[in-house]
């Protein structure tokens, strides 16, 4: 006979989120087992849109993996075809010119803006605030417009080429961006922050919710804004800094509180660190060739190396063995948000449901990077 | 001292041997630039009671020189001597933990370690406060081998990237999990067992994490037959 439900010790349920699910961002779906409302363990479980891109990587040759970058983190995609250009410029020893270093910034640091902006968006709707994502996708779409025009695309860029970019960037493109900067400079105050930080609600939701130690995000690997929201000043650029970032002028904004508010207001204040960067790359930007001479196949010498960028969501790192052959021989791809996302079980331990929700929001998970 | 030097002193912890030549090395060369040092002070209160006329720019920059110079000279002594030169080139690589370029290579210090020591290695790698980056395979076919190569970073202002490397035999993949000393190694060895079917022997949960649930095969393994 069975224990009538009243009388059992152990009142704890299952509970599935996802994969299918608003607040998860894609098919990322986590195992929660519940006391009531409180979260007693969580279990993410991965994989649902594993492509296996590392296998791809192996099967083309160097330049034919490009296009499979971009569609990992679709929102930071171009940060992720850097991180490839530079790991395969380092083993096959090509010099980009100066010109096209700046345009990768500028364009790196534009796509970083909307991924931060959409990310903004997308945390209010899971929150319930509805509005601010009318004007984040306002802003949104200059930037897409202005980026389609160099690129060619809007989502899943394949700008990048070994030796520089694809397509020069011209007037009406400079002068758009810097229309642009201005425009969100004048907007920042008064619809991103008195809106929505200022919001006593956004607050309450976020302030001592989802605390990551210092200790803790070191030990899980967390980098990025995660990191910087528990007062690790960790930024590659500055750190390890690549391409042409140490020739421009702009803070790391770190915070100590290590809550959710605390990741919030990082991803904030870098937005205004990239307009620098874009301003003063775009006020400094030289002539000159925009991509060098490099041989439509390449074979980079045997040898094993690595290389890493910073991504709107943290620290990406590829690393690549050659045995000198016209494919890689091992692409490995370290994904910021995989790492980041591992905290979760840990951190979530004894929450509410709902604010374990806001905490997961404020780690910026893009599903496609963590299954790759 | 460096931290690229700290650390290196420190993962030769796992090399009892090479880190007695280390130290050995290291204090003939400290007693050298001491030696060096001396003899440029002597050089230089030399140079003063000799050369008084020509030296119109002043003793101390000459000094200061003499001392850069007896730090490079002790740098070169000290790295080199211990560790098995460029052994890329010639044959297979011996244990040991290897300086590398990092602007030609991306890392900073490269150690190859046997299976059974990973686990020291996290342990130092986790004391000097750095973090786990990556695990990963390698599937060396023809040498029916597999290397796992564990990959370290640290938040410090200076730039400091060390790659564990060790090999195990392709037919019994098996070696000791770190997820006890780096929590964020579970995930990392899961992946990794996904892709190449390397058992962490210990590991507290080596279930698939990006392939589906019942998969037995091993896509990333040179081998393998979609």
């Amino acid at each position: 006979m069975t224990v009538p439900i009243e009388c059992r010790q152990d009142e704890t349920f299952v509970l599935n989120l996802g994969p299918q699910h608003p607040a998860t961002h894609g098919v990322l779906r986590v195992k929660l087992t519940m006391d009531g409302e409180y979260i007693v363990e969580a279990e993410p479980v991965l994989g649902y849109i594993h492509r296996m891109h590392e296998k791809m990587a192996e099967d083309g040759n160097f330049a034919q993996f490009m296009p499979n970058t971009a569609r990992m983190d679709y929102l930071h995609a171009l940060a992720f075809n850097h991180g490839y250009c530079l790991v395969v410029e380092r083993a096959a020893g090509i010099e980009v010119p100066e010109r096209a270093e700046y345009i990768r910034v500028i364009t790196v640091e534009m796509n970083r803006l909307i991924s931060h902006i959409l990310w903004w968006a997308a945390f209010l709707l899971d929150l319930g605030g509805f509005t601010p994502l009318l004007y984040a996708f306002d802003d949104r779409e200059h930037v897409l417009d202005l980026l389609e025009r160099v690129t060619g695309s809007r989502l899943t860029y394949c700008y990048f080429r070994f030796g520089g970019v694809y397509n020069d960037i011209d007037d009406e493109f400079i002068t758009g961006t810097y229309a642009f900067v201005k425009r969100l400079r004048s907007r920042m105050p008064s619809l991103y922050h008195d809106l929505v930080t200022g919001n006593i609600i956004l607050q309450k939701r976020l302030k001592g919710i989802g605390i990551i130690t210092e200790e803790q995000a070191r030990r899980y690997g967390c980098t990025g804004p995660v990191a910087r929201g528990s007062g690790i000043n960790y930024d590659i650029r500055k750190n390890e800094s690549y391409s042409v970032y140490s020739e421009f002028d702009f803070d790391v904004p770190v915070y100590n509180e290590c809550d959710s508010f605390a990741r919030y207001m990082v991803r904030m204040d870098e937005m205004e660190q990239s307009l620098r960067i874009i301003e003063q790359a775009l006020d400094k930007l030289p002539d000159g060739p925009i991509r060098a001479k490099v041989p439509k196949i390449l074979k980079p010498p045997e040898g094993d190396y690595w290389a890493s960028v910073e991504t709107a969501r943290g620290n990406l790192g590829y690393r690549l063995v050659c045995d000198g052959k016209k494919n890689p021989y091992k692409l490995k791809l370290r994904s910021p948000t995989f790492c980041n996302l591992s905290c979760f079980a840990e951190v979530s331990e004894g929450m509410l449901l709902a604010d374990a929700l806001a905490f997961m929001g404020s780690l910026d998970l893009v599903i496609p990077e963590i299954d790759r | 001292m460096s931290i690229v030097e700290e650390t290196r002193i420190a993962l030769l912890d796992l090399f009892p041997e090479l880190a007695a030549a280390d130290a050995e090395a290291r204090a003939a060369a400290q007693a050298e630039a001491e030696a060096v040092a001396e003899a440029a002070t002597a050089d230089t209160v030399d140079d003063e009671t000799e050369a008084i006329e020509p030296v119109a720019e002043g003793d101390a920059p000459a000094g200061g020189d003499d001392e850069v110079e007896a730090a490079e000279l002790s740098e070169a002594a000290a790295e080199p001597e211990p560790e098995p030169e460029e052994p890329e080139e010639d044959g297979p690589r011996e244990n040991g933990v290897m300086l590398t370029d990092h602007a030609a290579r991306g890392t900073d210090i490269d150690v190859l370690c046997a299976p059974d020591q990973v686990v020291e290695a996290a342990t130092i790698m986790d004391e000097a406060g750095f973090f786990l980056e990556a695990i990963t395979g390698v599937d060396w076919i023809k040498e029916e081998k597999l290397e796992v190569i564990y990959d370290y970073n640290q938040f410090g202002q200076e730039q400091c990237r060390v790659a564990v490397r060790t090999l195990i035999p392709r037919s019994e993949p098996e070696i000791p999990t770190i997820s006890d000393v780096m929590p964020s190694a579970n995930w990392h060895e899961r992946e990794t067992h996904d892709f190449y079917g390397i058992k962490f022997a210990g590991h507290p949960h080596l279930i698939p994490i990006l392939l589906p649930e019942d998969a037995d095969f091993h896509p990333l393994l040179k081998d393998f037959k979609p």
